[in-house]
């Protein structure tokens, strides 16, 4: 029993710097290395500031002009992730995702004439995972690009075009679902179809 | 249900099963002291690991010497992580100058990391410092895997029965399970993961201005050291609040392909470490067969139903089948980038295996996958399980399943040429019903009892299987969560008592069973003998697996999942 005492103490020592110290500070060490962009953070720069992370949505609310990130219960917080936990057969939940529904009709509607409420996408008025979903549905793209078509004076065709240089496939061509990644295609909007 | 998704289901078995006689010969190579080819790389670190800790790994232990290093070694890394997290203010790389923790909430978190659940009642980025997440959290969740293998080790070498009470010595088998399988595995995959987009950093939290000129705040940290080993050594316990869901711990498709994989890597590799180190490649196999079959059937009800959608999305009036763009089915929770055919397979993965990180949130899964996902738990994390404790607690199964077997024919039952009497039946029973009891009482007392109950969130039967999730997870050591349920003083402590309990009680029973058989004669296969690589036996174990989990909690299951799965009601 004193023999395992004292082995068991030297072992919080030893276990504690080898694997608590030096495995994460050698993989931050080698991480930066070799994957400088990702291992920080896979930031993204405009005019030499930092706007965001292509991982990490944010908020386009009220802006016509940008494509719109996926519902988020957290306000898109990127320090304190959170998911929304209403349940299968929540009323709350029906009420909070009929508003979403509700809102992106209204936002959409007037400008893809042809939007029924069956189209739209089930990742478009849902609530993301982690609040800060990075992409959203090709279909939800596909619809949002008559939006941001109009509002750019862009002809649509060039927006859907767009669309396809920023859909990132499945892993592997097969694992996982495609996505259009939200903050790169609005940038690239920016500077490609900026009035 | 897509057959893209039916698809990637099919790879990921293919490529699961394809690995576990590989990597499972190695650990063989590693448990019985034979060279691999790290042996030039690590043979003299380990030698220097013996050395620091004064140990002399060639020091034998029967099954209470190994059992006492085991409890005495775990009992000081509770202390260590409980005095960590309750000084965490005035420690070193805490760029956020987060403060200390609660004693309960201490108690809950170190209980949790101690015992391989990693159970989280707390939110990563915005409690703990990046100290407490490496020198505490990480070492945990590399620690708490290790001894689980250990103790396996120790126990197959009991069945295998080299005639003698020896088991092994906990010491080496600790040091070699860490050098040679769970470092050099989580290092290539923490890579992996960043090169992926996982994040690891030291640098503090950055503050930028959105495109729409709203400020955000990014939380950072060394992400993929962590994220690597906490799937490879069924932990499961998030850097962030929700754990693989968020990108910056599980960013494409590809990097939840890894993880998913991750969470069953070594407990399938175990079972084939097994048949090699018994003797019998085969007697591994029907483990393997066993857990693969309940593993695709609870696949096939999870995918089906999250497909399906919920109540609240279809009266909301959303459409949830899946269409030209978008993957359709219950997205509420989901991120897309795994959409519905990945989220249910890792669901599903994480909760057989007693992994319980996350890529999606529980709470919001459709009554009939969370049915799915409770009964992964409830059925005493055997499907896979933690790494080392599954195995040895699916040998407590097999033992129960030959002694079934052994009343049908009159005969007395034998395992591996054992003779299978009266201790080893109690001890078995013991270590199988134990953590079902605790499951049963505490979710009982929580929703009969005010204190219990504040920690409900959601209305209806919800409420109900937030609970019963709760203790199913923490009772087996999971980790995962219905998360809407919170944390207060009365969970707290009797979640953390159900994580020490679930670990300790049926680890204590399987290594006194190992003791029992480990001197018992090997008697020469017969004409009579009931065999246990054949089909027959796997059909035999699944049964009974399934007949005990549903026994004993189908009832409370009625309460909670599976009403909800036959209404359309809204609560």
């Amino acid at each position: 029993m004193r023999r395992d005492l004292l082995n068991s103490a030297l072992a919080v020592l030893v276990l504690t710097v080898v694997l608590g110290l030096a495995y994460p500070l050698a993989t931050t060490g080698v991480a930066r290395l070799l994957f400088p962009g990702s291992s920080g953070g896979s930031l993204v720069e405009r005019g030499g500031r930092t706007v965001g992370s292509r991982l990490i949505a944010q908020s386009f609310a009220g802006l016509p002009r940008y494509f719109q990130s996926r519902p988020s219960a957290t306000g898109y917080a990127a320090d304190a992730t959170s998911f929304d936990n209403l349940g299968p057969n929540s009323a709350a939940l029906r009420r909070a995702l009929a508003a979403n529904m509700r809102t992106y009709l209204r936002r959409e509607g007037s400008y893809d004439r042809a939007l029924t409420r069956s189209a739209v996408p089930v990742d478009a008025v849902t609530f993301s995972g982690s609040g800060v979903d990075p992409q959203i549905s090709v279909a939800n793209a596909r619809i949002q690009a008559h939006r941001v078509a109009a509002a750019r004076g862009l002809p649509l065709r060039a927006v859907l075009d767009l669309i396809v240089h920023h859909t990132e496939g499945r892993g592997l061509g097969l694992f996982g679902e495609p996505g259009v990644n939200v903050l790169a295609l609005n940038l690239a909007l920016d500077e490609g179809g900026r009035r | 249900m897509t057959a893209q998704g039916w698809l990637q289901i099919a790879v990921y078995l293919a490529v699961l099963t394809a690995l576990t006689p590989l990597l499972g010969s190695y650990m063989a190579r590693v448990y019985t002291d034979r060279r691999t080819f790290l042996s030039p790389l690590v043979a003299p670190l380990e030698r220097l690991a013996y050395r620091a800790l004064r140990v002399d790994p060639r020091v034998e232990q029967d099954w209470k010497d190994y059992a006492r290093t085991a409890v005495v070694f775990s009992a000081l890394f509770w202390l260590a992580l409980y005095a960590i997290l309750r000084s965490q203010g005035i420690q070193p790389f805490n760029p956020q100058g987060l403060g200390s923790g609660s004693w309960d909430l201490s108690f809950n978190t170190a209980s949790s990391f101690v015992t391989n659940t990693n159970w989280q009642f707390y939110g990563g980025e915005a409690t703990l410092s990046y100290f407490s997440q490496m020198a505490g959290l990480t070492v945990q969740n590399f620690v708490s895997a290790a001894v689980g293998m250990a103790v396996l080790a120790a126990v197959i070498r009991g069945f295998a029965g080299r005639g003698t009470a020896q088991l092994g010595n906990f010491w080496r088998d600790l040091i070699r399970t860490l050098l040679y399988i769970l470092l050099p595995l989580s290092f290539l995959v923490a890579l992996f993961l960043v090169s992926q987009g996982v994040i690891q950093t030291l640098a503090g939290y950055l503050t930028y201005t959105t495109l729409a000129g709203a400020k955000q705040t990014l939380a950072l940290g060394p992400v993929a050291s962590q994220v690597a080993i906490k799937q490879l050594g069924t932990n499961g316990g998030g850097f962030f609040n929700v754990n693989s869901a968020m990108p910056f711990e599980n960013p494409s498709g590809l990097s939840g392909f890894v993880e998913a994989l991750s969470i069953l890597l070594i407990p399938a590799g175990l079972t084939a470490t097994f048949g090699r180190m018994v003797g019998n490649r085969r007697q591994g196999w029907a483990l393997y067969a066993a857990m693969a079959a309940m593993l695709v059937a609870a696949i096939g009800v999870s995918y089906g139903a999250e497909q399906h959608g919920t109540p609240a999305e279809r009266a909301a009036g959303i459409e949830t089948a899946a269409a030209a763009g978008t993957s359709g089915g219950n997205m509420q929770d989901k991120e897309q980038r795994f959409g519905i055919a990945s989220s249910a397979e890792w669901a599903t993965a994480t909760t057989a295996a007693s992994n319980g990180s996350v890529d999606s949130g529980h709470d919001a899964y459709t009554g009939a996958a969370g049915a799915v996902l409770m009964l992964n738990m409830l059925s005493g994390e055997v499907i896979f399980g933690g790494v080392g404790s599954g195995l040895y607690g699916m040998l407590l199964f097999v033992l129960v399943a030959v002694f079934i077997a052994g009343l049908m024919v009159g005969r007395t039952p034998e395992y591996l040429g054992k003779k299978i009497e009266a201790r080893e039946v109690k001890l078995t029973l013991i270590g199988v019903l134990y953590p079902a009891l605790a499951v049963l009482v505490l979710a009982a007392v929580a929703v009969a009892t005010a204190a219990g109950k504040a920690s409900i969130f959601n209305a209806g039967p919800q409420g109900f299987s937030e609970t019963l999730y709760a203790y199913a997870s923490q009772g087996n050591n999971n980790g995962s969560a219905f998360a809407g349920y919170a944390g207060t003083t009365f969970a707290e402590l009797a979640g953390g008592l159900a994580m020490i309990g679930a670990r300790f009680v049926p680890m204590l029973a399987a290594l006194a069973v190992a003791g029992s058989l480990a001197t018992k004669r090997v008697a020469p296969l017969g004409a009579g003998t009931f065999r246990t690589d054949t089909p027959t036996f796997v059909f035999l174990l699944v049964f009974v697996a399934a007949i005990v989990a549903a026994l004993t909690f189908f009832p409370a299951l009625l309460l909670g999942p599976i009403s909800q799965a036959f209404t359309d009601r809204l609560f």
